[in-house]
């Protein structure tokens, strides 16, 4: 139960049951959809950007408790944040998730994204994983796109 | 002449500890937990006997079939024909020009498909399938009625996962041309009364084919009882290889159908000018095909024969009961699909908690399920679900096996109160 410990940390379970900036925002500058086929999760993501800064982001969907958690975690990570700084940390999720398992990796440093390490673990849930987060880069990329994950 | 496919010699006594000793994979452990595997709809485990067919026809036979004169040759051919012999008489084919060696289901399919479809039918013409079928049994089709016009229609079902037999009557008519039907839903365990809807479908005057990939590793088939057209499945849904299958036609049906693919071995005389095809069934067995998979059913349904279908089904069907009691004690879990006439397969949903997480829980405990939509959307649609968890038994299953899947299960339960 080690690594589950790390992965369903109770972090995510409680993300999962009370999901943060849940719905969608009545005003928006940028929005995308999000699907992965394989488990059928789809996310809704709506993100108001003023002055370069995310003001308000919501999201909603229907997925497995990783890729609810991880849409929730994102959405209190990049409130508040500039465009820039917002893609940084999706590269920086993205690295963290794909990382080899053995590599150690100081949590330290990550603050709220450390979370996501247990991921590494099970590579068939880094997609749920990364469902928001490629939707964020698509969303702040252009005001509508639909992304779509890729079964593979 | 070297032999890979023997006779049987004796039934086999069915003793669960020394049937599970000829699937090497069941000793084996996954995340430090012995393997339970419940996946046996995806695909099912291999025997021994099956395993070293595959290594003894590299090691000893291997050479190309139908093409040369020489010994291996000679020797390799004959046991590719004897599996289609084999083949023939576990579903009671007339002969073997009716049975055809595929990669799988899903190329049967669209070998019918490619080649019936688009010779006998016309825009305007109607195709039929249920609403319980895999995404291979609708997407040939629904590219044919692209490409000819024609007209596919769903036979819905019911709140318990059966077919929906009243709607059935109002949507054959005589525009009806090709009826293909799953026997066993692969997502829902159903069992579909297939002898009453072919002959209902023979009564308007189409043609039906049936999905046997769930059914031909439980179930006596018997095609000249049935009287379907054609039947469908894979070898490694019945404990044979991966890439190999079986289309089954009725001969009159095959002779008047055009080649699936062309090139060698499936032809009589080449010239520029003009080509003689080859007779059923190497007609639609363009290529070198799949000789060691084909070899490795023959020897898989050999085995089968040995354990015996009765056995085997006996097994399956106590599987079956003792899971899904298990299962009921849960009033957060619903099971989707409740037919009473059920295969050894059980899809179910928990309350709020996601199949993918249950699937990632289990496999940390070594218990292989099946999580998602299993190509069926149409289905997952139909009970207002994204997806399911599902598992599904072979006769090598033990209820001790069904014991340690509930445990885990319960912890799942408890971690997400
Ligand atoms: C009912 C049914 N039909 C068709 C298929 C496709 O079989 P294959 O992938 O072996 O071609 C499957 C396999 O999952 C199945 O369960």
């Amino acid at each position: 139960m080690n690594e589950l410990d790390e992965l369903y940390k109770q972090v995510i379970l409680d993300h999962n049951k009370s999901p943060r900036n849940f719905g969608i925002l009545n005003v928006y500058t940028h929005h995308a959809e999000g699907h992965n086929p394989l488990c059928g999760d789809e996310i809704d993501l709506t993100v108001q950007v003023e002055n370069n800064v995310i003001k308000e982001v919501k999201f909603e969907g229907a997925g497995c408790a990783i890729s609810k958690a991880s849409a929730s975690i994102m959405t209190t990570l990049i409130k508040g944040k500039t465009i820039e700084e917002a893609k940084i940390l999706v590269d920086e999720f993205r690295e963290i998730v794909t990382r080899d398992p053995d590599d150690e990796i100081d949590t330290l440093n990550l603050g709220k994204l450390a979370v996501f390490c247990g991921v590494r673990e099970f590579p068939a849930r880094v997609k749920c994983a990364s469902l928001a987060w490629h939707t964020l880069n698509n969303a702040l990329d252009s005001a509508e796109n639909k992304v779509k994950i890729e079964k593979k | 002449m070297d032999k890979l496919i023997f006779e049987i010699t004796e039934q086999k006594k069915f003793d669960i500890n020394l049937i599970r000793k000829d699937f090497p994979i069941l000793f084996r452990s996954v995340h430090g937990k012995p393997l339970v595997y419940f996946d046996n709809a995806a695909t099912t485990q291999k025997p021994q006997s099956v395993i070293d067919t595959l290594k003894n026809f590299y090691t000893h036979l291997n050479s190309n079939i139908h093409r040369g004169v020489h010994y291996l040759s000679d020797a390799a051919t004959s046991e590719y024909e004897c599996a289609r012999k084999i083949v023939q008489n576990y579903i009671n084919a007339k002969s073997t020009e009716e049975i055809i060696y595929t990669r799988g289901t899903t190329e049967s399919i669209n070998l019918v498909a490619s080649s019936y479809g688009r010779k006998f039918l016309n825009a305007g013409d109607e195709i039929l399938v249920s609403y319980m079928e895999h995404h291979a049994n609708i997407i040939p089709w629904q590219q044919l009625c692209e490409e000819r016009g024609c007209i596919l229609k769903v036979i819905p079902i019911e709140d318990n996962g059966e077919l929906m037999l009243s709607e059935l009557d109002n949507l054959l008519t005589s525009k009806t041309k090709l009826v293909s039907l799953v026997h066993i839903s692969n997502s829902l365990g159903t069992i579909n009364p297939i002898k009453k809807i072919i002959d209902k479908v023979h009564s308007v005057g189409s043609k039906i084919l049936i999905d046997a990939a769930q059914s031909i590793q439980h179930f006596p088939i018997d095609v000249q009882a049935l009287d379907c057209d054609f039947l469908a499945f894979s070898g490694h849904k019945i404990y044979g290889p991966t890439g190999i299958g079986v289309l089954y036609g009725k001969k009159e049906m095959l002779d008047s159908m055009p080649p699936y693919q062309t090139g060698g071995d499936m032809i009589r005389t080449v010239s520029f000018e003009k080509t003689t095809f080859n007779d059923l069934p190497w007609k639609f067995e363009a290529g070198t095909p799949n000789i060691a998979g084909a070899i490795g059913l023959g020897v898989a349904v050999r085995y089968i024969q040995t354990l015996g279908l009765e056995q085997i089904a006996k097994q399956e069907n106590s599987l079956l009961n003792y899971a899904t009691e298990s299962l009921k004690q849960f009033s957060e879990i619903q099971i989707i699909g409740t037919s009473t006439n059920k295969a050894s397969v059980v899809s179910f949903v928990i309350d709020n908690i996601h199949p993918h997480d249950v699937g990632t829980l289990l496999d940390r405990d070594g218990i292989a399920i099946r999580t998602g939509h299993h190509c069926t959307q149409p289905v997952m649609r139909r009970f207002g679900v994204p997806a399911t968890s599902r598992v599904s038994f072979a006769f090598y299953n033990t209820k001790e096996e069904i014991d340690v899947f509930t445990n885990s299960l319960k912890k799942v339960l408890m971690m997400f109160r």
